[in-house]
């Protein structure tokens, strides 16, 4: 009688995807894959040069050119309004270059012609004549005397600063200084990168002047966000705007941005009639499309002898390219940077951060993280490994002498963030004992007499996912919540809409898990939709690991008043009182007698049928969830590595990673998180890393000098899990997509640095490219990964 | 072609086309193409099996992987042209009407996708490889979707859908 919850594809259940079932076919519908009648395409013409006054454009060649339909130029954009663009983080982005081009890849003419081929032929026929003016690679040149101010558009700039801001207490933390027995200092660099999901970004815009409706498909993983963008942007009508975000190719933060393309697009079909479709090549989405990460990180840490830490500084130096245009929800200049140190109990903290404009793309996003806590937590383990190298103590037993302990929750932390539950030393037990490391220990004791240079890197973090709440977290004042929509058919099958965009973590999959579990209804009967805004109820998409924290809470608390009205009917049908019904999974009894009782299938076919009176028929609903705080997964991922001291180059020989995040939805798609996330951690530890030469020119600017590791070079996981269930979440459930991405590197780092700091080295800045570490291990001298600067001024 | 009509420019283009005819997926089919036209562009706009994806434009990624009398080779990077009188087969041609093939069942059985943007190039790769070695060991799978990036999955479980549609294939063999 009693319905098995994994049977139906429950919680808990590693139920097979559902939206595999068209991906392995090849019947995707990705943004390139759609085709309207009529549809045009469209070319984006870039700068080559980093920083150049524009003295002109010389667009008649293109229009030479048969099947050419139409000639975009920043100029025309301007007759419109439309050569500017606020960003999300209240700064102004140029769509297409008027005065000046500010980094190499900046948009300066589109070409919309009748097929891609024409398009390209007639941007190779613009001519465009720069005067090229001095470039500025990093923010250290950004902030020096007389250094050339890169956005003399803007009114009350005097200088190349973004911002300087701070958070912390500052006189409890100069008191922890005074007081430390020994300050142990760091400072590194967390190189630009680019989450670079296989699918770069495109749009189809259609405006119909019949309706004045416009549609636009594309690349987006908040279309919400957009459908507002645009109508503030376009000075279109809401009502008349459709963002449709079919399947997207990955996203990682890549795709939350509005891009100069989208609005080219737009307007381009406005003026055309016709639908326009552009879709961005490699080159273009990585050289000018949302980077991650980019700061410069110094820090020092006030310690007991016994190794209990008082205090911490920091002070960061942040990369944003020519324009703010950070993707990112918080009030706080700097992200959630000051989420570093949260697994530990510190008394007092204080950080500084400056933020600069350069010559380089702008778009700052969360590269698969919560936006800055993979730079907050690479410094965090970094800076923790480096005390207890200075204090000579195990750096196991260090972290656990610091650790938040697990009847210490709620915790406020030194920055302020209240941190809710955790079993931060468990998990480093799992890890210890699943790495085995006391055996470790002796194996590298005995191989260093060999010559060979074993080490083993542990990063234990806590971090911050799924903003909201809406008091602290907003994009545009548009607060972050999450939203559901579930409407239960007459037979029991039921349509689910949520506020979300799946970019391959397995929505359609997962959110019919919740409802089976809320209904018992099964998840095969359950289809899930996103991405439609003229069908999804508002919300605020899918990045920083919110999902699940924010849409899957929703979707737990509208199947909860869909329960709630069903449990109404079934007192109907059962001819009893509401308060004499019972629920167990998919069914509601009478309490006196158990045995008779209605399915959640008899209560759906009686909302259509048989209402008790005075009842609104239906059985639909929409829960809008604003979380009352963020989720605090933890985890602790331990490598160990083996360097050839004759080449630079490293193995990894194990990597285990404990993950705590919560209930557990589906396990097999976590594990399929976490290894993703991990794969990346890899990434930028070993080789991705997006750079530039002295003149601006983007080195990594296509997958022949942008590394990204291949099956080859990634090396197996080994997955563990603990569970502390989140006392706020309605299903107890933590976010998951990012943590391995955003704790994953230092441990690959710290081993490194474990293998080769009894040579003397302190510091080699990510990515550990074979030459870094060959010259550190044999010099002794930490490497820094500053980008080099020109003395000879152009 | 069977359409009744098509339309043309009504200012002529003097681009010069090529006729070829490829075998697609077991079908012959035509087109007149423009001997830059890469063949990826021709089998996703011209014969609308989008499956083919494009991911990088220099056949690093391998999204766009199909085989070519047989062999592995990115789409991106061919030219139409060269495929006249040769055969091709797409994802779409993995699954017959009635069933999946097993490497279709082993990427998901094995949650060897997530995006799905990589998933076709992986399995034609797959499928290349499992022709030529039907019990290969995980190093194998590793060097031999080498050429293919994905961006989601951490490559472990594209190994295991690999080693599950191996086993498949040798016990169907008998």
């Amino acid at each position: 009688m009693t319905i098995d919850e994994i049977k139906i594809g429950g919680m808990g259940a590693s139920r097979r995807r559902v939206e595999d079932n068209r991906f392995i076919r090849g019947r995707g519908n990705y943004v390139d894959d759609v085709v309207l009648p009529g549809m045009l395409h469209m070319e984006i013409l870039r700068s080559p040069l980093a920083h150049a006054r524009i003295r002109s454009i010389d667009v008649s060649k293109a229009w030479e050119i048969p099947g050419v339909r139409l000639v975009l130029t920043g100029d025309m954009m301007a007759t419109r309004n439309l050569a500017w663009m606020p960003t999300l983080s209240y700064d102004t982005q140029a769509v297409l270059a008027t005065d000046k081009v500010r980094f190499q890849g900046q948009e300066v003419a589109a070409v919309i012609a009748d097929d891609p081929y024409i398009a390209k032929d007639a941007c190779e026929a613009i001519v465009v004549d720069y005067e090229p003016l001095p470039v500025i690679v990093n923010p250290m040149q950004a902030m020096a005397d007389g250094a050339p101010l890169i956005r003399d558009d803007k009114e009350n700039q005097p200088d190349n600063k973004v911002f300087d801001w701070e958070v912390g207490d500052r006189a409890a933390t100069d008191q922890a200084f005074a007081e430390a027995d020994v300050v142990s200092k760091l400072e590194l660099h967390y190189p630009r990168s680019h989450p670079s999901p296989l699918e770069p970004c495109g749009s189809i815009a259609d405006f119909d002047r019949s309706t004045g409706k416009l549609t636009v498909y594309m690349t987006t993983q908040a279309p919400h966000i957009i459908r507002a963008a645009v109508a503030l942007v376009a000075e279109l009508p809401e009502h008349m705007i459709r963002i449709i975000s079919p399947d997207l190719g990955g996203g990682f933060g890549n795709k939350v941005p509005v891009y100069p393309g989208y609005v080219i697009s737009i307007l381009a079909s406005i003026l055309t009639e016709r639908p326009v479709k552009w879709i961005e090549d490699k080159t273009g989405n990585l050289i000018s499309t949302g980077f991650g990460r980019d700061v410069y990180l110094q820090g020092e840490m006030a310690l007991r002898k016994d190794g209990r830490i008082l205090g911490v500084r920091m002070h960061t130096i942040s990369d944003h390219g020519a324009f703010f245009s950070d993707a990112q929800p918080s009030k706080f200049k700097i992200g959630l940077m000051h989420s570093a140190f949260a697994c530990y109990d510190i008394p007092s903290a204080h950080l500084t951060a400056t933020g600069m404009y350069t010559n380089k793309a702008p778009g700052g996003v969360a590269y698969r993280c919560s936006f800055r806590v993979t730079e907050a937590m690479f410094f965090q383990e970094r800076m923790v490994q480096a005390a207890a190298d200075d204090l000579g103590m195990d750096q196991a037993e260090f972290r656990r002498m610091n650790f938040v302990r697990d009847d210490d929750f709620p915790h406020r932390t030194a920055f302020g963030f209240l941190t809710d539950s955790g079993q931060y030393g468990k998990c480093l037990d799992v890890g210890l004992e699943a790495i085995g490391y006391e055996q470790f220990l002796k194996d590298q004791e005995e191989a260093r007499k060999k010559g060979r240079l074993l080490g083993i890197g542990i990063s234990t973090m806590t971090e911050p996912l799924g903003a909201g709440n809406s008091r602290e977290y907003d994009i545009l004042g548009i607060k972050m919540f999450d939203s559901a929509e579930l409407r239960v058919h007459m037979t029991g099958k039921a349509i689910l809409r949520t506020g979300a965009k799946t970019q391959g973590q397995g929505h359609e999959t997962t959110w019919a898990q919740i409802v089976a579990h809320e209904l018992g209804i099964p998840a095969d009967d359950i289809v899930v939709e996103e991405g439609d805004t003229d069908t999804a109820p508002f919300g605020m998409g899918t990045y920083a690991s919110r999902s699940t924290p924010v849409a899957g809470a929703a979707v737990a608390m509208v199947a909860r008043k869909i329960r709630a009205k069903a449990r109404k009917i079934a007192a109907h049908l059962l001819e009893v009182s509401e308060e004499d019904v019972e629920w167990e999974l998919g069914r509601f009894y009478v309490r006196s007698q158990p045995d008779r009782g209605v399915s959640i299938q008899d209560c759906s076919m009686a909302a259509y049928s048989n209402v008790p009176d005075g009842m609104e028929p239906g059985l639909e609903n929409t829960a809008y969830y604003d979380p009352p705080n963020l989720t605090w997964p933890f985890a602790c991922y331990i490598a160990t590595v083996e360097v050839d001291p004759e080449t630079g180059v490293w193995d990894v020989l194990r990597m285990v990673a404990v993950d705590d995040c919560g209930v557990r939805i589906n396990p097999m798609i976590v594990e399929g998180q976490i290894m993703g996330g991990l794969t990346e951690a890899y990434a930028m530890a070993s080789m991705q890393f997006i750079t530039f030469d002295a003149d601006g020119n983007c080195v990594g600017s296509n997958y022949m000098d942008y590394l990204l590791p291949t099956a080859w070079e990634t090396p197996g996981f080994e997955l563990h899990e603990v569970v502390t269930p989140c006392p706020h979440h309605p299903i107890g459930a933590k976010g998951i997509g990012e943590c391995a991405t955003v704790g994953g590197p230092a441990a690959f780092v710290n081993a490194v640095m474990d293998a080769v700091k009894h040579l003397g080295v302190r510091n080699i800045d990510m990515p550990l490219l074979p030459d870094r570490v060959h010259q550190a291990a044999n010099t002794g001298n930490d490497v820094s990964g500053m980008p080099p600067v020109r003395t000879d001024a152009p | 072609m069977t359409s009744l009509y098509e339309e043309v420019s009504v200012t002529p283009v003097d681009v010069p086309v090529r006729r070829v005819t490829i075998t697609v997926n077991g079908e012959r089919r035509a087109a007149d193409v423009e001997p830059r036209l890469l063949l990826a562009h021709l089998l996703r706009q011209g014969f609308g099996l989008t499956g083919t994806h494009t991911g990088c434009d220099t056949t690093n990624c391998g999204a766009c992987t199909v085989l070519f009398d047989g062999r592995p080779v990115k789409s991106c990077t061919m030219l139409a042209v060269q495929a006249d009188g040769h055969d091709v087969q797409t994802v779409e041609g993995l699954a017959s009407a009635s069933e999946l093939h097993p490497i279709q069942e082993g990427f998901k059985e094995e949650h060897g996708l997530q995006c799905g943007y990589c998933t076709p190039g992986m399995m034609m790769a797959a499928k290349a490889l499992l022709e030529e070695n039907p019990d290969p060991s995980e190093d194998e799978i590793r060097w031999a979707l080498s050429g293919n990036l994905c961006r989601c999955t951490g490559y472990q479980n594209i190994v295991k859908a690999v080693l599950w549609a191996a086993d498949k294939l040798r016990a169907s063999a008998g």
